[in-house]
């Protein structure tokens, strides 16, 4: 299976696997036509044309989940339950996020059409993360989803702000894409491919000299992945980079942006199992500083993005370690807890994303969280839809947030990672604090300025706040049914099956 | 009508639920209807409590009207409802506290509808906490009483309202994390696997060890809601701070969600450590009793005053409980009763006289009887209640708490009795200096209380008295709700 070939001859093209992703790129390419024969910069068809090709693809892939995994184009390309699963995660963060993000460009008088391709592509980039085991597909997939979000991030460019976010993200981007690529330089030197799937065979070969130059491209590569998931102690551009970039590329970036980081990650961390005893210290304790970095950040927090930042750095941390839990302990633990929390956690986050977009107003937007201020009166669905997300990023029941910690904490135990658990617990207690302060902004603080008005919410946003709200109340209600399509039959039984504790 | 004595409880808790889902789609400034709706379905649960209560069958005993269904397979979660007599006389009280407490801010006008929502969301919880037989849904209803409570405060709160919400709410989620802990641990250690209450009661096959390390999870979790020494500080600012319905519903019957939490895990559950950890309980229940009533002696504001007697009383229930013994136990249950009522109607008077006076200043005021007479007797027949008058329920709550642990732990009981003359101190100071004594100039135009604020103080002062009299309807049920516990008057 995995030949010599570089650029291997596609004997075995399956167009439908391949399907969810052509029909988002495409899609870009005729929103992008549209783009240019619109009347009077009236972007309703870009966004019409961008919305259908994405439920096309996010139905594609939902509907593939089920098949069985196979490798195509000679192991270029992976499909499996896992990666329709990501795609369609990716495709549902890209649609929320296009949903709100045309009342918002045309309050902040950025209204570009070309905004929409770009995330449609960045979209494409993550859906090619999620499916494969080649480093060439991931990288490419990467560079695509990476590059149109630095394009993105500096949309509003008359905003000093946004500028520096481009560049910042760019920079540190790129930097990121150095380390990930001369790890795959240093992998392909290892192992003679360009495959994942050759790890397990050159780490037990027992030729020395492939086994260090394989250890330092995976930390190489794990350190590249680590600046894309923001985690402690890459994740310095996060915060500058959602503050600075408008509010609905930020809940792109910390939503699908995160979803493909993680999937890539997952990829690398499946392959990288043999040498489980290698990463797992290291990574373990990048895990606790992320969760106590990003929550205790978040505390001293003043501007409502910033805190979101921080809030998907610790969100990241226990992204972390239910991926650790998974790969320490691949019997007893399921994928489940993982793309369970992913989604959960892209409702929630692109949610109160959206909120603050709908904050902003007449053309100039201040994300302090005093621009929240007086929002209930303001906009009373906006703000009980906040209550809704906080309580779910809190972790309370109720919610999906509750569901997904308790999953990953379940996971954790069973692996026999109780640090990370109580640190996931103590971490979720911590962040009430700071969550609280959004609840306070938007329903407390006395409404300073006079425009009290109640304001129409317009109908895009208002769309992608049900939906979020719905999301966050459906994944909590609808656990089970849910878990069983994440996951898989197997893993179902497993579900049932009593934790087999280890050591 | 069987489908609505089939899922009694499903509607009992349901009911303010929806109250609060068609507050959400009236319109702002329809207040009046707001307030209906509200007082409705309040009313649906207190009426359906009553209904509850009556077809309650004493001989059968344990819990009943159950309602039972799967919700993740997996996990083997259910949502499992059931009543035993402890919990009735719980939702009663619950009941009864909406009712009022609905009726004490029917003045309020700043964002009424918004409120009244919260109101109605927080005591879905509350109703949900008193029947759940499953831990996870006995942690989300626990979880959605203590939540709304930081809004509550945080918007229509006074004084250091911000502050206080904040306290309050970080404590009381410090310990959701404890109990959290506890219901995880429960679950994944014990070869039982489940969340099934009542297959948890009656005895663990867990190591001691693990099993005391249980137990104290569930105490310290429960315990900081039912206000237990050191972590009781929240409480004290919290009532202070929130609006008169919230210090009702909060002192009235949150703290007795922590109680009723301790007995439902602590007590039900570990029933061979409990004995020996007991006395650290009762230790501090004592400390609770004397240290509030001694804090509440040196208090000027008057809603201080009450909230720091809620620390004491809270004391008594913990105390009743440390005696895992059915007189004991039935007082703690009595108690927690009875204090509901009497704090309730205390938050009431006092949001009145505030709102009349515009002050909470004890040393302020002065000979207010003679202005408003009905408020100073309303007052009277609570505080009486509160140092355990006979005839009134307050004596016969603490009457058996005291017979129930004396044998268990004299020394402890014995400073703990000190605190009742305390209470009778403070609460006579209060009496004295606000509606007592020459009438200040500056009160001169004081109106007693009028029309709908009249509720609450007769139904809560009757209903003191009324227990007191006649408290055998109440012990029976209780004595019922006993025989889960295994225990038996």
């Amino acid at each position: 299976m995995p030949d010599r070939f570089l650029f291997p001859i596609p004997q075995d093209l399956d167009w439908f696997a391949l399907g969810p992703i052509i029909v988002v790129v495409a899609t870009g390419l005729v929103a992008l036509i549209v783009e240019m024969l619109r009347h009077k910069r009236n972007n309703a068809y870009v966004v019409g044309v961008s919305v259908v090709g994405l439920l096309v693809a996010g139905a594609m892939a939902a509907s593939q989940a089920g098949e069985p995994a196979k490798e195509i184009l000679a192991g270029t390309f992976l499909r499996d339950r896992f990666g329709c699963v990501v795609q369609v995660l990716m495709v549902a963060a890209c649609l929320l996020s296009v949903l709100f993000s045309e009342g918002y460009l045309r309050q902040k008088r950025i209204a570009y059409g070309e905004a929409y391709p770009l995330m449609l592509w960045a979209t494409a980039g993550g859906m090619v993360m999620a499916t494969s085991r080649n480093l060439v597909t991931l990288f490419v997939g990467l560079e695509l989803l990476s590059v149109s979000l630095y394009v993105l991030a500096g949309l509003s460019r008359t905003e000093a702000k946004s500028e520096e976010s481009a560049l910042k993200y760019f920079l540190l981007g790129a930097f990121a894409s150095a380390f990930l690529l001369y790890g795959i330089a240093l992998f392909y030197g290892a192992t003679g491919s360009l495959h994942l799937g050759r790890v397990a065979e050159v780490w037990t070969s027992g030729f020395e000299t492939g086994r260090s130059l394989l250890a330092v491209g995976m930390a190489l590569i794990l350190i590249g992945l680590s600046f894309k998931s923001a985690f402690v102690p890459f994740h310095q551009w996060t915060p500058d980079v959602y503050q600075g970039a408008p509010t609905n590329i930020a809940a792109f970036m910390a939503a699908g942006s995160k979803v493909a980081a993680v999937a890539m990650l997952y990829r690398v961390l499946d392959a990288a199992q043999p040498m489980v005893a290698l990463w797992l210290p290291p990574l373990f304790w990048v895990a606790i500083l992320t969760m106590v970095v990003g929550n205790l950040a978040a505390l001293v927090q003043k501007d409502a993005k910033r805190l979101l930042a921080y809030s998907s750095i610790s969100h990241a941390g226990y992204l972390l370690v239910a991926l650790l839990a998974r790969f320490k302990a691949p019997d007893v633990v399921s994928d489940a807890a993982l793309l369970y929390y992913l989604a959960s956690y892209s409702f929630m986050t692109i949610g109160a994303f959206a909120v603050i977009s709908v904050a902003a107003r007449a053309g100039r937007e201040s994300t302090g969280l005093s621009a929240l201020n007086g929002l209930w009166q303001r906009s009373p669905f906006a703000a009980v839809a906040l209550l809704l997300f906080v309580w779910s990023l809190i972790g309370v029941p109720g919610a999906s947030g509750f569901v997904g910690k308790l999953l990953i904490f379940r996971d954790a135990l069973a692996a026999d990672l109780v640090p990370l658990a109580i640190v996931l617990a103590v971490a979720s207690v911590v962040s009430v604090a700071y969550y609280l302060a959004l609840v306070r902004a938007a329903w407390v603080a006395d409404e300073s300025e006079a425009d009290a008005a109640v304001a129409p919410l317009n109908a895009g946003s208002g769309l992608a706040l049900g939906i979020c709200a719905a999301g966050v109340l459906g994944l909590f209600v609808f656990v089970g049914p849910l878990l069983g399509w994440m996951a898989g039959p197997r893993s179902a039984e497993a579900e049932r099956a009593p934790i087999v504790r280890q050591g | 009508m069987s489908l609505v004595l089939d899922h009694l409880l499903s509607i009992i808790v349901l009911a303010p639920f929806a109250g609060c889902l068609l507050l959400l789609a009236l319109p702002p400034e329809w207040k009046t209807a707001s307030r209906v709706v509200a007082l409705v379905s309040g009313g649906i649960s207190l009426a359906l409590s009553c209904v509850a209560w009556a077809l309650y069958d004493g001989a059968k005993g344990g819990f009943q009207f159950r309602e039972s269904y799967q919700w993740i397979p997996g996990l083997d979660i259910r949502y499992s409802l059931g009543a035993d007599g402890i919990s009735l006389s719980m939702l009663l009280l619950t009941g009864v506290i909406i009712v009022t407490g609905v009726f004490a801010s029917w003045t309020l006008e700043e964002r009424c509808k918004e409120f009244l929502t919260l109101l109605l969301f927080l005591v879905t919880g509350v109703f949900g906490v008193f029947v759940a037989l499953d831990l996870f849904f006995l942690f989300l209803f626990y979880e959605i009483a203590v939540l709304p409570m930081y809004l509550l405060i945080g918007i229509w709160g006074t004084g250091r309202k911000e502050y206080s919400a904040m306290k309050l709410t970080l404590y009381l989620m410090l310990g959701s994390a404890f109990i959290l802990t506890g219901i995880l641990a429960l679950y994944y250690l014990d070869p039982r696997r489940t969340f099934d209450m009542l297959e948890l009661s009656g005895g663990s096959e867990l190591a001691v060890g693990l099993q005391r390390a249980l137990f104290f999870a569930f105490y310290l979790g429960f315990g900081v809601l039912a206000g237990i020494f050191p972590f009781h500080t929240w409480s004290p600012d919290g009532h202070a701070s929130a609006p008169t319905a919230v210090s009702m519903l909060h002192a009235g019957v949150l703290m007795k969600l922590g109680a009723y939490g301790v007995i439902r895990t602590c007590v039900a559950m570990f029933p061979e450590v409990a004995p020996s950890l007991m006395p650290i309980v009762a230790a501090i229940a004592a400390i609770n009793i004397v240290y509030g009533a001694f804090s509440a002696l040196g208090q000027t504001d008057l809603k201080y005053v009450i909230a720091y007697s809620s620390v004491s009383h809270m004391g008594v229930v913990m105390l009743g409980i440390a005696s895992l013994a059915p007189v004991g136990m039935a007082g703690a249950v009595m108690q927690m009763f009875s204090h509901g009522i009497m704090t309730g109607l205390f938050f009431a008077l006092v949001g009145l006289v505030y709102q009349k006076a515009h002050t909470r200043d004890i040393l302020a005021m002065g000979g207010f009887a003679r202005r408003m007479p009905g408020i100073a007797v309303a007052f009277t027949v609570g505080g009486l209640a509160s140092f355990g008058l006979p005839g009134t329920s307050g004596f016969v709550a603490e009457t058996l708490v005291f017979l129930g642990t004396f044998a268990r732990y004299p020394v402890i009981v014995a400073v703990a009795v000190t605190g009742v003359v305390i209470t009778a101190v403070y609460v006579l100071r209060v009496v004295q200096k606000v509606f007592l004594g020459p009438l200040g100039e500056a009160w001169s135009e004081l109106p007693d209380a009028r029309s709908t604020e009249w509720v609450a103080l007769v139904s809560l002062a009757a209903l003191l008295v009324a227990v007191g009299v006649w408290p055998m309807p109440l012990v029976n049920l209780i004595n019922h709700g006993l025989r889960t516990l295994g225990m038996e008057l």
